[in-house]
């Protein structure tokens, strides 16, 4: 893989501006910015209904600097696959189709097409936003909503039932390329995107968001939060190639220092938790730490071959 | 960021628009028109930059959601007020402390 990306060394050209209505302090803002210019300007993006067509432009305001294409919410990878063929017809090859939908357009209502496509091996980039609830429609349940979480539709005891593990449900397809990144780690997302476009066949990559008014935290520390986490191993940072995972970035340092953050820091810097109970916490933490070992003995394993 | 300009589709008379003059699909035919919408009226506390403290290392410009923060000379140099929202990432991520989130005087 070339040198990773830094900061001066990311382009400066704007592909998102201002004046859009996505929320202060917003994480999709952060990784839709910094994810487009990984795209480059000739990419052409199919976006569901989500907060990304909120960010995008509510008629007859558009804020992105690139061809958008909004469709229905189940048809995203499907007009994906519309827009391939279209432009293979036109010789126009080199142009980058990137589908970008919420977790509501990937994970619930987006799944069949998307699994599909994945199943023809459709050449495009397929990114997932996990803002864990339907949030411009205010803050309801998805798929990927965590166990625990309240939501305006689970107020009383929070989600009951555990988050849909999508990123494993991409992987068992067997496309060449999945990964996860972090709205709180754009470089490492930008790196991720370049990757994913050198690849050929379907790629995913499922981006973690943190989001001010639908996680009830104070909009300053969205990127807190999101770091928070990858820092207490809630959340992991990974590549699956060959059907491999292969830890990235801050996960990757979090296996070598072993000293992961209690996870309840990342749980009690939300509102959206507020009915967990301490001993619901420690049995969150004890998934975490499970999952973890099984992370330290891999790299135990990798380390003595 | 250059200061907002005025693109060439004008919609200042959108709500008189009947059917004819809208496009099929609801295209809207340029790219970027937001950058002419204000944002900065959501703001209650805004961001001050202390440029002696700046180290330039970018990274209130690399996490501003709003791309607001106008860096020259590879220093943080002043805010788009017409656009930033005053979510305040800019000053919690600063390692330098170079931002402070002032309380917003409306006139």
């Amino acid at each position: 893989m070339s040198a990773k990306t830094t900061i001066l060394t990311l382009p400066r050209e704007e592909l998102v501006y201002p004046g859009n209505r996505a929320c202060a302090g917003c994480g999709l803002s952060i990784a839709y910015r910094i994810g487009l210019k990984a795209l480059g300007p000739d990419t052409i993006l199919v976006v569901p209904p989500s907060c990304l067509t909120v960010l995008q432009g509510l008629f007859p305001v558009a804020s992105t600097k690139l061809p958008c294409l909004n469709v229905t919410f189940a048809s995203t990878a499907a007009a994906a696959t519309g827009l391939l063929g279209a432009l293979k017809m036109r010789g126009r090859q080199h142009t980058k189709v990137v589908g970008w939908a919420g977790d509501g357009g990937t994970a619930d209502i987006g799944i069949q097409a998307l699994s599909g496509a994945a199943e023809r091996e459709e050449d495009f980039l397929f990114m997932c936003y996990d803002n864990e609830g339907y949030m411009n429609t205010g803050v309801q349940r998805s798929g990927t909503t965590p166990q625990g979480a309240v939501t305006t539709n689970t107020p009383f005891k929070g989600k009951q039932q555990k988050k849909k593990d999508v990123p494993a449900i991409m992987a068992a397809h067997g496309i060449d390329y999945v990964a996860t990144a972090s709205a709180a780690y754009p470089l490492d997302l930008y790196d991720k995107i370049r990757k994913a476009l050198s690849l050929s066949g379907t790629k995913y990559i499922h981006i973690h968001t943190p989001c001010p008014p639908g996680w009830g935290f104070e909009p300053r520390y969205s990127i807190k939060v999101g770091r928070l986490a990858v820092e207490t191993g809630y959340f992991d940072l990974y590549e699956i190639e060959q059907g491999m995972l292969r830890l990235t970035g801050a996960s990757e340092k979090l296996v070598e220092k072993r000293e992961l953050v209690p996870v309840g820091d990342y749980l009690r810097s939300q509102s959206r938790f507020r009915l967990l109970s301490d001993e619901q916490i420690a049995e969150i933490q004890a998934q975490v730490d499970t999952k973890w070992s099984g992370y330290y003995r891999a790299a135990g394993q990798a380390a003595a071959e | 960021m250059s200061a907002a300009k005025k693109s060439d589709w004008d919609v200042s008379d959108i709500d008189t628009w009947g059917p004819e003059r809208h496009q099929l699909g609801a295209t809207i035919p340029v790219a970027g028109n937001s950058e002419e919408v204000e944002t900065g009226g959501w703001r209650s506390q805004v961001p001050v930059i202390s440029p002696e403290k700046c180290t330039g290392c970018l990274l209130c410009y690399f996490y501003c959601p709003d791309a607001s923060i106008i860096i020259e000379d590879g220093k943080a140099a002043g805010i788009d007020f017409e656009h930033c929202k005053g979510c305040g990432i800019c000053a919690r991520e600063c390692p330098a402390k170079a931002i402070a989130m002032k309380a917003e005087e409306k006139e």
